[in-house]
């Protein structure tokens, strides 16, 4: 990509920046990219920053210098009680920030428009499988993920192929959810009666971390997911594996499943009913409730369901 | 409500009372020149009249905010009718051409009140105050029945997002109405138990603005919602 | 029933925290009270203080009332962090969800409503009538209104501790979550009743004050003679003008959804929760700025003034808040980003967004070349305006960073974008609100604050602010996001610790900022300011006694250029004489009136009977409320007069002081 070339010299201004953050890194960090999305992503934020620190650290050494030098106590310094106003300071004092932002605009508008959500991902060199379309249901407080091509659904589990560009399209059960992966990149809000995208691609096999980003209510903090990406082949084992066993994904399970519940442990369905994503966006299937019963100010949330447990 | 002190004239002080020399103060970037102040606030704050009737200028600006911001929630609800009627299903014509005549009719006496009173004429002002309020009331009369109607036709704000942006613009006018006739009588019963003090005079600028600011509104809620509803 | 929804139940007798909490400040609360019962101070504080319809007495009030609300947010904040760091690898911690939602929400709804707004609404009330050289503000008497009504939605957040529950939907209750189908409890409502009765003393608030520069001015002030803290507080209450209102607007519709079954922001029926986050995020970038402007003022002058030096580039100044108060409007899609906008609505808003960074970084340079050539001297607030310098471009930057959408789609809603909003608030509105209250504080009441308890109080809050936030910075970066209960991700629960640890230092700050004041009011003799012009200061407030008399100034000053006192201070100083004694005269001074405390008191009725649903309660309130207004308008007399020799014995008084320093002064070195 355009970004990914031009960036190199901000990662080198920035190596021991990285290396002390690499460091630590989580495997929700957003500083070590899984996939090319998250790498683009992570590019522009070098270089905005960059471009950024070339301002912001001269100013702030300017402000110590300034305010140690022309202490009241340093005869050296001159005391210039009328130097209140100068053209040329002005000029520079309004051109130095219009020139960054006018620097930082074409950033922000070119990179805007590379990393739009909606822009389907290219699939990874020698890869030659078709894109894999997920749809994803945030839930109280669960995520549902759907595989319409391979008519399977997975909760609080989403399992990709490795090079494959996938495409989400993702809505909401109930209240508003983000959708975020950060080792692969962009998140994306979930509302309900509406349908959001977002492309993305695992470079990488191996597990990271899926979260909500956005609260949802008293079960949110348990509201991550594992990402597993693994090769293709395995991919298509563990689907044929997953269509063997599990229960069916039909509108009543949905609506079990649309109760508020908490820490959700992963399984999978073996079918899930085509059109299911599109009758919940469309509220055909009615939006999830809240909590089942309250008292004068404290109500309590709902048991989970034990069936699917 | 109250200034510092009654009339402008009398701020004009002798002499400069905190110039701790005799000279003339000024420092800074003006060039060395200390000439006569140019610019408002020459001649200090401004009377309590001007100063009541521009801050409520002020808040009358804050209030078309808040109507705007239901305006735009209009805007945006006004297609979601989630299987319910359509404003052009619900509007009478009628019944709005009489609304519009008698809120119009009372900015226009109301306008009269306040050339009375600036006349004092106690009882022409006290007429002209009643007329709008009359006009007030079966404006406020003719909207009650109107909403009253609608719900009982199960057209109420709880049936869809549109109605909810219908009941809750127009009768977020209709409240200002309200509130603009609780005081109108109280300014009529002061008038007739203080008659024209200066602090009644400027309520009664105050209410002169915020009727005919309601009349202004109310000409936006006629054009884009009964209006364009009909069309739509 | 009587009582509407509201029983026994609403005692969270099972939650030991709040109610120990609630228990505890009810003990202090009625210790406080009794003391004053004990010792007499009613009549005292109810002719003084509740009544007064002094602006600077109403500044004072605003201040008390942020500063304890400061404490209780940070309270709050204790807890979050203590949380947070407790609850990793499994753990639960000590706050289950259903407390540790409220806590978050109600930290930032009493940061934001009433600690940050009060802070600098107070200044600006005592502030701006005597920098503008008047007697009071357009409208003493709703000013009084506007405190009393503000401090009526922080009681009601506060009862909300131990009655009932607080919103567990954030700061900002997005929709649907704050519907009745996912949020049925009375915590939501709580919120919102609070924010709309203290919304409107923020709006009267406002108006009150952008008619005040507007139209209250000593002779000869015109706008571009103004102090610059005049013209960022013409800004902020310019934007609380155009602002609230949408607040006011989008809060009702949410009421309406919620008490009468309306459909603006549900999932059914064709409601539109985008349009709440749209609507409210259309007031809430205005408010950062109305936040935020005020505090640019006080560092305007705390610059200017211990770098004995005119603000460079006065009009240019002028102009970036001009320019700030405008852009503000167009920057709110940032908020998100990631909802799904295309590609050039969100490049649109997010150069929109740099764009703003225009006239902050301009304040910047200008506020830098203020020092530039000056004579800087060190006090607690010149401490604070050079934290704020360093930190806050630091937060600037960040803020920028989030403004680009490719990296806001990684960063939004993250511990990242937390660490940006306190680095910009807190180093930017607190430190500036510290700023102006140790600048102020002589003015105010007499005396200074102990300077060594300030550095002490300053050192700590400052370590602890870059340690805390630093943290939740690189936490964010490692993929965090906020408002989690408990984590499971190990490589974060270091960072949490040190950010813990942080809140650790800003404890010891604040523990110092309360005993320098209690030092400083023990040591209030020594300490004591009989010049009024403490700092050397340049504008007009530093010209009259501290405290100032009620009615401000014996004779209105008569203004010729800009920096009129720092002027013919040098004059005085170079011709070692005062001027001729003007001719007093009496002074009309509005008259003490208990209609803000009584509407205050019939609001928070109206409002907890609208929480409770005890609709004749509220019948009731509305009653009084009216019944408050028309005692009100017909009260007889609007004002009282101060003879003239009242006037001269105090003015005389304070030229007796100024001619004993002029005297000091003889040898000082006049600057050319």
């Amino acid at each position: 990509m355009l970004l990914r070339k031009r960036g190199g010299w901000a990662v080198r201004l920035l190596a021991p920046a990285i290396l002390l953050a690499l460091s630590a890194c989580s495997p929700a960090s957003i500083l070590a990219p899984d996939g090319p999305i998250a790498a683009a992503n992570r590019q522009i934020l070098y270089n905005a920053l960059a471009i950024m620190l070339a301002i912001v650290v001269p100013t702030i050494l300017a402000t110590l210098a300034f305010a140690w030098w022309f202490r009241a106590g340093n005869p050296r310094a001159r005391y210039r009680p009328t130097f209140v106003y100068s053209g040329r300071v002005e000029m520079i004092v309004w051109s130095i920030p219009i020139l960054v932002i006018l620097f930082l605009g074409g950033v922000i508008w070119v990179g805007s428009h590379d990393l739009d959500p909606r822009r389907p991902v290219k699939a990874a060199a020698g890869q030659t499988a078709p894109p894999l379309e997920v749809q994803v249901v945030s839930l109280d407080w669960k995520w549902l993920f759907i595989y319409p091509g391979q008519g399977v659904a997975t909760v609080n589990r989403l399992v990709l192929p490795v090079g494959v560009p996938v495409r989400f399209r993702l809505t909401s059960a109930s209240v508003m959810n983000t959708f975020f992966v950060p080792r692969l990149g962009s998140m994306i809000y979930t509302m309900n009666g509406m349908e959001t995208q977002v492309n993305l691609r695992a470079d990488r096999a191996g597990r990271v971390y899926g979260q909500s980003a956005h609260y949802s209510g008293d079960g949110f903090s348990d509201m991550n997911f594992a990402v597993d990406a693994m090769p293709a082949a395995d991919f298509a084992t563990w689907v044929a594996r997953t269509q063997g066993a599990g229960p069916v994904l039909d509108a009543p399970a949905y609506t079990a499943l649309a109760q508020q519940s908490q820490d959700v442990r992963p399984y999978s369905y073996r079918a899930a009913q085509p059109g299911l994503f599109e009758a919940i966006v469309m509220q055909r299937l009615k939006p999830a409730p809240g909590p089942q019963e309250g008292r004068g100010g404290d109500p309590h949330v709902s048991p989970g369901t034990p069936e699917i447990r | 409500m109250s200034t510092a002190a009654p009339h402008p004239a009398s701020f004009r002080a002798p002499h400069d009372p905190y110039a701790l020399g005799g000279g003339r103060g000024g420092h800074g970037n003006d060039g060395g020149h200390h000439g006569e102040a140019t610019g408002h606030g020459a001649g200090g704050p401004a009377s309590k009249r001007i100063v009541v009737g521009y801050g409520f200028w002020i808040y009358l600006l804050s209030d078309i905010v808040l109507f705007s911001a239901f305006f735009a929630a209009y805007a945006v609800l006004a297609g979601e009718t989630a299987g319910g009627p359509s404003g052009a299903e619900i509007f009478d014509r009628g019944r709005l051409a009489i609304e519009t005549g008698c809120l119009l009719l009372s900015s226009y006496t109301c306008g009269l009140g306040s050339i009375a009173a600036a006349r004092r004429h106690g009882r022409s002002t006290q007429l002209w105050l009643a007329a709008t309020g009359v006009l007030g009331l079966v404006f406020l009369g003719i909207e009650v029945q109107e909403f009253a109607a609608l719900a009982a036709e199960g057209a109420g704000p709880q049936r869809s997002a549109f109605l909810s942006a219908f009941f809750a613009l127009v009768g977020l006018h209709g409240l200002h109405v309200g509130i603009g006739l609780l005081w109108l009588a109280t300014m009529m019963a002061q008038i007739a138990t203080r008659g024209f003090r200066p602090e009644v005079e400027r309520r009664l600028l105050c209410f002169n603005l915020f009727w005919h600011a309601l009349d202004i509104v109310w000409v936006g809620v006629f054009s884009i919602v009964y209006l364009l509803g009909n069309l739509g | 029933m009587m009582l509407g929804k509201l029983d026994w139940s609403a005692i969270p007798f099972d939650q030991p925290i709040p109610l120990v909490a609630a228990g505890a400040i009810g003990v202090g609360m009625l210790g406080v009270l009794a003391w004053i019962t004990r010792a007499g101070h009613w009549p005292y504080l109810w002719r003084e203080w509740i009544t007064s319809v002094d602006h600077k007495r109403i500044g004072i009030m605003y201040t008390m009332l942020a500063l304890l609300m400061l404490i209780r947010g940070f309270v709050d904040a204790i807890m979050m962090r203590t949380q947070q760091s407790m609850a990793t690898g499994g753990a639960q911690g000590y706050l289950p969800p259903e407390h540790y939602d409220q806590i978050f929400s109600a930290h930032g709804t009493i940061m934001i409503f009433f600690g940050a707004m009060p802070f600098v609404i107070g200044l600006m009330n005592f502030v701006i009538p005597l920098q503008l050289g008047v007697r009071d503000v357009a409208f003493p008497t709703l000013n009084s209104v506007s405190f009393w009504l503000t401090a009526a939605g922080a009681l009601l957040v506060n009862v909300s501790l131990v009655v009932g529950e607080f919103a567990r939907t954030g700061w900002l209750p997005y929709a649907p979550l704050s519907e009745t189908t996912y949020s049925p409890g009375v915590g939501v409502d709580y919120y919102l009743w609070a924010i709309q009765i203290s919304g409107v003393g923020t709006l009267m608030s406002g108006v009150n004050l952008v008619t005040t520069i507007l139209k209250m001015r000593a002779p000869g002030m015109s706008y571009l003679r103004m102090p610059m803290f005049c013209w960022t507080s013409l800004g902020s209450n310019m934007l609380i003008v155009a602002a609230f209102p949408i607040l006011t607007a989008t809060l009702a519709m949410l009421t309406l959804d919620r008490y009468m079954g309306f459909h603006f922001f549900t999932n059914d029926a064709g409601g539109n929760m985008m349009m709440f986050v749209n609507l409210i995020w259309a007031w809430g970038h205005p408010e950062v700025y109305i936040l935020i402007l005020p505090a640019f003022g006080i560092f305007s002058e705390v610059f200017s003034t211990f770098s004995g030096k005119p603000l460079f580039g006065y009009r240019s100044m002028v102009a970036a808040t001009l320019f700030i108060v405008v852009v503000s409007f167009l920057v709110w899609l940032h908020h998100f980003f990631t909802m799904g906008a295309g590609a050039d609505v969100n490049a649109a808003f997010g150069i929109a967004t740099s764009v703003i960074a225009v006239g902050t970084g301009v304040k910047i340079y200008n506020w830098l070349f203020t020092m530039y050539g000056g004579r800087v001297r060190f006090p607690t607030p010149m401490l604070w305006s050079l934290a704020f310098m360093v930190t806050f471009v630091i937060g600037g930057m960040t803020g920028v960073l989030l403004a680009v959408p490719p990296a806001d789609f990684m960063l939004h809603n993250s511990m990242f974008l937390v660490a940006h909003f306190h680095n910009v608030i807190v180093g930017g509105v607190v430190f500036g609100a510290f700023a102006g209250y140790t600048y102020w504080f002589p003015k105010a009441f007499g005396f200074q604050l102990d300077e060594t308890w300030g550095r002490i109080a300053f050192w700590p809050s400052v370590i602890g602010f870059v340690l805390t936030f630093g943290a939740l910075y690189v936490v964010g970066l490692d993929g965090m996001t906020r408002r989690l209960q408990h984590t499971e991700v190990d490589e974060w629960v270091p960072w949490l610790h040190v950010a813990l640890g942080g809140v650790g230092f800003m404890m010891l700050g604040v523990a110092a900022q309360v005993v320098q004041l209690v030092v400083s009011i023990r040591h209030r003799d020594r300490l004591r300011d009989a010049t009024g012009d403490p700092w050397d200061g340049r504008s007009l407030e530093w010209s009259t006694a501290s405290p100032p008399p009620f009615f401000n100034f014996a004779v209105l000053p008569d203004v010729h250029g800009e920096e009129v006192y720092w002027g013919i201070k040098q004059k005085a100083i170079e011709a070692q004489r005062l001027g001729p004694e003007p001719r007093y005269e009496p002074i009309h001074m509005p008259r003490n009136s208990a209609t803000g405390f009584v509407t205050a008191f019939f609001a928070t009725l109206i409002g907890f009977a609208l929480i409770w649903h005890i609709w004749w309660l509220a019948a009731l309130g509305f009653v009084g409320a009216y019944a408050t207004f028309a005692v009100f308008a017909w009260r007889k007399e609007e004002e009282y007069e101060v003879p003239a020799s009242v006037v001269a014995e105090a003015d005389r008084a304070r030229r007796a002081a100024r001619h004993a320093w002029l005297e000091t002064q003889r040898d000082r070195e006049v600057p050319a």
